[in-house]
């Protein structure tokens, strides 16, 4: 029987963090701001076909950066827990914190127990009173971010660049300009297409729905 | 806002594919029931009268609004027609604690499809699938606890309202004109059959549903007609290109009016 190197732990996180990071930094970025009305989630996604932001529950959204197959996964297993938290208990009962809980502990999970990391970057948002946002990183890492944040490649100079427009008590078209512009300037080049949804308090029980190309023109 | 309950994160589970209900069976929450040898029938509130019509636009879904325990009201203001999703709803007759759940089940079916596939089941889709949900109750029906709902919608690929009848073995049927359910049935089957015409305006059909649901409690005594004086009036419901709306009681109200007057 042959015995596997010894690797120092220290070691292997790192070269995780570092594979997981490359993967990511290939992604296209995911932008969320809040506006008066609620959240816009805004994406840069050249693809009509294959989305990135999804809805979850009566005011909860999804959206993810990096490889397609894993954070399709934990769309759908989100999915999944939201549906079935509401219907054995009750629909007030699924909250975005819940979520984002458990989304962390399964992803810290699986990068310090799988030889392959996940190359993802996940947000989870809910509309509410207050609205709350959640980035979890592909080793589990949890942050509670308020009203603009991004997650994928540019995320950090994007959410400078949101930070900077932002003003309280937006419009979602005040909200969607700041969103491109800001794209703009982290990415400097003109973004190949856009997938947005928002979560808007006013549509009643359901409170997802994507954008048409009109409204984003 | 404290975090809900918490279950484990749901990816690790045998493909549980889009559906809900095969996930709730996944995860050991819809176990077979156990009847003890010397079981007998159980006594539990049953809904009585629910009807779909046609109309020009679409469809149109309405019920009464009383549960039935033997010779007792068990309810007065229960509801029998439920929104399944934005362009169909489900009415039911029979035990009304199992009907209900089967509602919330189908309801949440739907959702959860359209969030995990990203598109729509199919209004046929939908008939099929309530079709299983029924036929899941059968060995309570051998109990004598028989839950038959009725189901309709906008069909949205062929562009017009239909409509679905179903039998206690989940046997389902697509209805032409019109279609209806539980004790009523046939009453107000018998009014529909003669007050039905092709390409009626929403304001007549609703008329014409009211109409058959005070002809049904007329002769059933387990259909509760509309009870003007303490405001309590049938469901009713519209199904169009646009998609499904509740009627208000004040829309619905001189329609009850006026099928009172009439058999008076």
């Amino acid at each position: 029987m042959t015995l596997p190197f010894y690797v120092p732990p220290e070691q292997q996180v790192r070269e995780k963090s570092e594979f997981a990071r490359k993967g990511i930094a290939r992604g296209r970025s995911i932008a969320v701001i809040e506006y008066v009305d609620g959240l816009l989630l805004l994406a840069e996604n050249p693809s009509t076909a294959l989305k990135k932001i999804s809805e979850v529950y009566d005011r909860i959204a999804f959206a993810g950066v990096g490889r397609y197959n894993e954070f399709e996964t934990l769309r759908k297993a989100g999915i999944r827990q939201a549906d079935l938290m509401g219907y054995l208990y009750s629909r007030d009962d699924v909250n975005a914190q819940a979520l984002a809980t458990t989304f962390s502990e399964a992803l810290g999970a699986i990068f310090s127990r799988e030889l392959k990391p996940y190359e993802v970057e996940v947000l989870i948002a809910e509309v509410g009173q207050p609205n709350r946002i959640y980035r979890i990183s592909y080793d589990g890492t949890l942050n509670d971010e308020r009203r603009v944040t991004a997650i994928g490649g540019k995320a950090e100079a994007l959410t400078e660049a949101l930070r900077q427009g932002w003003s309280e008590g937006m419009a979602l078209d005040a909200a969607v300009a700041l969103g491109k512009s800001s794209f703009r300037t982290s990415e400097g080049r003109d973004p190949e297409g856009w997938e947005a949804a928002v979560l808007d308090r006013n549509f009643g029980r359901r409170t997802f729905r994507r954008l048409t190309a009109d409204q984003l023109a | 806002m404290s975090p809900g309950p918490r279950l484990p994160l749901l990816f690790d589970i045998p493909a549980p594919g889009s559906s809900f209900t095969d996930l709730l069976s996944t995860l050991g929450y819809t176990r077979p029931v156990n009847f003890p040898t010397d079981a007998r029938p159980v006594q539990a509130p049953e809904g009585t009268t629910v009807l779909a019509l046609r109309y020009a636009d679409g469809v149109v879904m309405a019920g009464d609004r009383q549960a039935t325990e033997g010779n007792l009201v068990a309810h007065r203001q229960i509801r029998k027609v439920f929104a399944a999703d934005s362009h169909s709803g489900v009415a039911i007759a029979g035990t009304a604690g199992l009907a209900l759940e089967m509602v919330r089940l189908f309801q949440v079916e739907l959702e959860h499809y359209e969030k995990i596939e990203g598109s729509r089941l199919s209004l046929e889709g939908k008939a099929a699938f309530l079709a299983r949900l029924v036929r899941n109750q059968l060995p309570m029906a051998f109990q004598g606890l028989v839950v038959v709902p009725l189901f309709a919608g906008y069909d949205e690929l062929a562009g017009k309202g239909r409509l679905y009848t179903y039998d206690v073995v989940g046997g389902r049927y697509e209805e032409q004109d019109f279609g209806s359910t539980g004790s009523g049935a046939s009453l107000a089957k018998s009014y529909l059959r003669t007050a039905f015409s092709d390409g009626l305006t929403a304001e007549d059909a609703l008329k014409v549903a009211v109409g058959a649901l005070v002809s049904a409690a007329q002769e059933d005594t387990a259909t509760g007609g509309p009870d003007l004086r303490r405001g309590i009036l049938p469901n009713v419901m519209v199904i169009d290109s646009v998609g499904l709306r509740e009627l208000a009681d004040d829309v619905i109200r001189p329609a009850a009016e006026l099928a009172v007057e009439q058999i008076r």
